[in-house]
């Protein structure tokens, strides 16, 4: 909402601040003010002039030398402009002063600077200006000439300030009007606000159009079919309309709200509009067939051409105006083209009405058009406003003389008054405040909003036009606003101590981030919503059930309308921008959820799995991805043997390099190198590794607690073990048969050398272990040892593997 | 047989001094006060001293041998301390190479804020909890006294997956959960990632991260609300930080409002940050609404509490001076490197 600073003091006469004080004081009473224009910022001394002579230039002939009686004093002025005549007013801008911007419209911050200078060899001192130049528009100004200088009435005097004649010694604040204030969408709201915020007087305009010895049900009628969507309709005739320019204040108040002048009929509508929040239409009543207005439902199937031209489809939850043979406008967003105002109206029809807010609001979203009326309408106004909005515009049109006002209104009114009451409680008011603001005083800001008090039941009375008001938490915001949100006081909340804590769950993830990020890892974020076009990415199967996803029904477009099932994608998109970035040897890892929906379609909640995923290419390989998984697990207490099953069927992973994470029974995870045509399919050329953790496994299986087990005291014995293995025997074969032969006395056993190569025959590699036994309680003997180690070494043979040296 | 000692005296110090090295001092030892020493010599032709004069004697030659070694001892010391400091002048290294480091990850501003954060509160006695971030509309909405077509449901963009599950647009649903729970006093935050149907600017994502706080307890004040967002934002932005309340609409909140901070670059005075104004909006907050109570089953006339949100982005892009939202989002390390 965009209002002119006169606008408000023309209703709060007593105002007078500067606009830095009117914003901050407005902000801090709850009117938010987002900024504040001053239309003469840009512009400095400009005045009014008087062409006494104007002549030809003697070295150019598309310019003219003129004489300019600026009061008291003449001025030499050369000018380009062929509008000018002997005789005219027009505005001047002296030597030392500043305009807005060039003819062309285009201003410049801070305005352009006047110099005295010389054209084509002749002394200019100032410069006549057109509208451009005094950073407005023929728009706003619609009696500003097609192209040339502006051209002041004669009424006006030589060398007074031409910005004040012209309607720019003024500011345009623009407010942020929260959706529960429909009252302050109208500048008397906002002047309400002002008048209480700066404890002056708020006095509205006195309307009162009793209109001529007719009356209007003479002339026409006035059905409202469904009360429901249409709680009051109100309309008044005006006859022998005389159609022209509205006087120059209005134009000036509508041009400075934004609005574009058109005559003074369209102007009457907008201004009220403007100045009440209440939206207005006029029929031509010529258009309306029988002198009727029907107000009901539209038919299934139904167009009609609303008056942009759009043919528009119906259907039977939106309101329809009708006349006796046709609809002539939707109701609250937009009037049809049949009943258009013509040039030549000789009488209209006034609607002012209410409407069902949330009819409107549906209505318009269907037809995909939103007006202003509806974006006011939406919010569900005031049905107390119709007849008041209603005189004030009949007001106008007498006093423009812009017609006849036809005596008597239609009003049929199916709203119910809510004459709220609330129970005034100063002291709970002062409770939930933390305040200990007098009676008096809180009844002093309530009256000042125009709310009634009654003392006899101690019940504050609310206006119709503050719908918001509802309980005693909503009188406390009131008191508290005026008393000042800065005067509150400042405590803690007191009560009963709680504990301050992470849950389990964060916390096991705030060690897994340290982990990830001590191994190198950085965190990224990607969206939860995806593309279906993933899964073909990724490779997934075509029946897998990763691929039936919960879909968002009002996506952003189809590449976000997907909740993802699986995190690859987004750590593998992180990596190919990196990649593309030239970025070297990079290591991500996100956490964040997946959802899996319980049944298609969705009916439930989904499961929202917390995934940490983890991707690199680079410097380090599988091995490193695995060495992370084991430090974390460590980290996290989970002690127990981690099974990594390269039967993980992963068609997204190298099938050679990968595996599952499996512990304590669960799969837990897994890892793997990404198989070359899923990188293909991110455009990344390195060998890329990924791994993934199921963190609702992690959580359940994870340990806080530590216990100290003693520092061993009897020496430990070492045995080496050096192996020429088959290939495809995995060292993990090699590790059970240790552990189990080795029994209770094997206290570890440990890789030390894996090679393949020259010294190695074909399909073999050399492997070296040791095995490291203990006993808690004696020092080993070598014959214990032998024994065991003699086990083993038979157990080895029989997979095949043979001992060195 | 006194002239004798001194001479060997004179001869054994002569010698320490001139040697040149270490092992000449060895020889030097030997030759003075090893077995066939010179000194020993002496001890050795003690027989033929007079019974009367051997303590003398013996004690002349005992000083003797004990001032050679003392001097053998000093100059011994002195010469390894400067073999020492030799080696240690050789052993040059170029500090100003690179260390050689792990090279450790970085956490994503958006933790390192929220973290902040969630120190600022777990201090206070504030427990962190989380919610479904796929929600049912009534948490959403409904519950938080925005009734079916309400207004205020269509200024947030909601993403839904039907009529009634939609992807959640505020991590205010977890208070009512949390509420509805019923374990009162209540002090938490939760933090968490929402949805709103934005396109994708340098303002704007449409998914990002709120951090609710919930405060419900007998007695619970807007003056509470006041002191605990003024105590956090000093923490938060430094102990200058001013905060203003303005009055504003939230449908879960009455009274409401909105809290300005003085912005912790120029400190107010007005800056590009700032856009010049001295204050940035960081948050919205107000006391919990009792309808709100009610529904999640709370007596609003015995209870009362307070609700705030935060944009995590905001504070993140704020405190970090980051000048674009969708670099939170595309993880290019040179940029997840600089925290």
């Amino acid at each position: 909402m965009k209002t002119p600073l006169s606008w408000i003091k023309a209703y709060v006469p007593d105002l007078s601040v500067t606009n830095q004080e009117y914003m901050d004081a407005m902000t801090l009473s709850g009117t938010k003010v987002e900024g504040y224009t001053a239309l003469d910022a840009d512009l400095d001394k400009i005045v009014v002039g008087q062409l006494i002579k104007i002549e030809r230039h003697p070295d150019a002939d598309k310019l003219v030398v003129c004489q300019v009686d600026i009061g008291g004093e003449t001025i030499q002025i050369v000018t380009g402009a062929r509008n000018v005549k002997e005789g005219q007013k027009v505005p001047v801008v002296l030597v030392g002063g500043r305009v807005a911007g060039g003819h062309d419209g285009n201003t410049v911050t801070g305005g352009i600077k006047i110099k005295k200078g010389k054209l084509r060899g002749v002394e200019s001192s100032g410069m006549l200006c057109s509208i451009e130049e005094l950073g407005s528009t023929k728009e706003m100004y619609p009696d500003a000439p097609e192209d040339g200088i502006y051209i002041l009435g004669d009424d006006t005097k030589v060398g007074e300030d031409a910005l004040a004649l012209l309607g720019l010694r003024d500011s345009v604040f623009e407010y942020e009007v929260t959706s529960n204030r429909v009252d302050c969408f109208g500048v008397l709201g906002i002047a309400r606000e002002a008048a209480a915020t700066f404890g002056k007087e708020f006095i509205p305009p006195v309307v009162e159009t009793k209109g001529n010895a007719e009356n209007v049900r003479d002339y026409v009628s006035v059905e409202v079919l469904d009360g429901e969507l249409c709680p009051r309709f109100c309309a008044r005739m005006v006859k022998n309309i005389k159609i022209g320019p509205s006087p120059v204040w209005m134009q000036r108040r509508l041009a400075a709200a934004g609005i574009r002048p058109i005559n003074n009929i369209v102007d009457i509508t907008n201004y009220v509009m403007e100045e009440y929040g209440q939206p207005m239409h006029a029929y031509d009543l010529e258009t309306l067939a029988g002198n009727r207005i029907i107000v009901k439902r539209a038919q299934n199937g139904e167009t009609f051409q609303t008056l942009d031209g759009t043919l528009r489809n119906l259907d039977d939850e939106m309101l329809m105006i009708c006349d006796g043979e046709k609809a002539v406008g939707i109701a609250g967003i937009m009037g049809g083209e049949n009943s258009k105002i013509r040039d030549d109206v000789s009488t209209i029809l006034f609607e002012s009405a209410c409407f069902d807010g949330t009819n409107v609001r549906r209505s318009g979203k269907r037809l995909g058009l939103r007006t202003d009326a509806s974006g006011k309408f939406e919010k569900g106004l005031d049905p107390q406003n119709c007849p008041a909005a209603l005189d004030r515009a009949c007001q106008l049109i007498e006093e423009l003389g812009a017609g006849e006002v036809v005596g008597g209104m239609l009003d049929v009114d199916n709203s119910m008054p809510k004459n709220t009451r609330i129970p005034f409680d100063p002291a709970k008011i002062n409770a939930l405040l933390g305040t200990e603001i007098s009676t008096e005083k809180m009844l002093s800001y309530l009256t000042r909003i125009d709310l009634g008090y009654d003392s006899t039941v101690q019940e504050i009375l609310v206006p119709s036009f503050r719908q918001d008001l509802e309980c005693m938490a909503d009188i406390a915001e009131e008191v508290a606003r005026f008393y000042g949100y800065d005067n509150i006081p400042t405590t803690l909340p007191g009560g009963e101590t709680t504990v301050g804590r992470l849950s389990r769950k964060l916390r096991i993830e705030g060690i897994t981030r340290n982990v990830a990020e001590y191994c190198g890892f950085s965190q990224g974020m990607c969206y939860s919503f995806e593309s279906p076009k993933v899964f073909d990415k990724l490779v997934i199967p075509q029946d897998s059930d990763l691929r039936r996803p919960v879909v968002i029904t009002n996506p952003l477009g189809e590449d976000y309308s997907i909740m993802r099932t699986i995190s690859l994608n987004g750590i593998l998109s992180s990596l190919a921008t990196n990649y593309n970035q030239r970025n070297k040897d990079v290591r991500l890892y996100e956490l964040g959820n997946i959802y899996l929906p319980k049944q298609i379609p969705v009916t439930e909640l989904p499961q929202e799995r917390m995934q940490l995923t983890l991707g690199m290419y680079g410097k380090g390989d599988f091995f490193d991805l695995k060495g992370f998984v084991e430090e974390l697990l460590e980290r996290l207490g989970m002690n127990k043997k981690t099974v990594y099953n390269p039967e993980a069927g992963k068609t997204f992973l190298h099938p050679r390099k990968q595996a599952l994470v499996q512990y304590d029974g669960a799969v837990i995870g897994y890892l793997g190198e990404v198989h070359p045509e899923v990188a293909d399919n991110y455009g990344i050329k390195e060998r890329t590794y990924v791994a993934v953790l199921d963190m609702p496994e992690i959580y359940d299986r994870a340990s806080f607690d530590r216990k100290y087990s003693g520092v061993a005291k009897y020496p430990a014995v070492t045995r080496d073990l050096s192996m020429v293995v088959p290939k495809e025997i995995f060292v993990s074969r090699i590790e059970e048969v240790i552990e189990k032969r080795g029994g209770k006395l094997l206290e570890s056993c440990k890789l030390f050398d894996i090679y393949e190569g020259s010294q190695i025959k074909e399909n073999y590699k050399s492997v070296a272990y040791s095995a490291i036994f203990r006993a808690q309680d004696r020092t080993l003997e070598d014959k214990e040892i032998s024994g065991i180690m003699e086990k083993i070494i038979e157990d080895l043979k029989a997979l095949g593997i043979e001992l060195r040296g | 047989m006194k002239e004798l000692l001194k001479a060997i005296r004179e001869e054994a110090i002569s010698q320490i001094i001139n040697a040149e090295n270490s092992e000449k001092l060895n020889e030097i030892k030997v030759a003075f006060l090893g077995k066939k020493g010179k000194l020993t010599e002496v001890l050795k032709s003690m027989k033929d001293v007079p019974q009367e004069d051997r303590p003398k004697v013996g004690q002349l030659v005992n000083d003797a041998r004990v001032e050679i070694e003392t001097r053998l001892e000093e100059v011994i010391s002195r010469k390894l301390k400067e073999q020492r400091e030799e080696r240690l002048q050789s052993e040059i290294i170029d500090v100003t190479l690179p260390g050689r480091r792990n090279q450790t990850g970085h956490s994503h501003p958006n933790t390192i804020a929220l973290e902040e954060v969630e120190r600022i509160f777990v201090g206070m006695g504030y427990e962190v909890v989380e919610g479904p971030e796929i929600e049912f509309d009534y948490y959403n909405f409904e519950a938080l006294n925005i009734p079916a077509d309400h207004p205020a449901k269509d200024e947030q963009d909601t993403f839904y997956i039907n009529k009634d599950i939609v992807l959640r647009t505020q991590t205010s649903p977890v208070q009512v959960r949390v509420m509805e729970e019923g374990n009162l006093p209540i002090r938490m935050i939760a933090p968490g990632r929402v949805f709103r149907s934005d396109e994708v600017d340098a303002t704007h994502s449409p998914s990002f991260h709120q951090i609710e706080g919930l405060v419900i307890d007998k007695n619970v004040t807007f003056a509470d609300l006041k002191g605990t967002l003024e105590l956090f934002a000093k923490e938060l932005f430094g102990e200058d930080t001013k905060v203003k309340f303005r009055p504003h609409h939230f449908q879960f909140t009455e009274p409401s409002a909105e809290v300005d901070v003085t912005c912790f670059k120029c400190g107010g005075k007005g800056c590009r940050m700032c856009k010049g104004e001295g204050w940035i909006e960081i948050l919205g907050c107000g006391m919990v609404h009792p309808n709100v109570l009610r529904m999640s089953g709370i007596d609003p006339e015995v209870y009362s509490g307070f609700a705030f949100g935060v944009g995590l982005e905001r504070i993140a892009l704020l405190k970090y001076e980051i000048d674009d939202m969708r670099l939170l989002y595309e993880n290019d390390i040179r940029f997840l490197r600089q925290f």
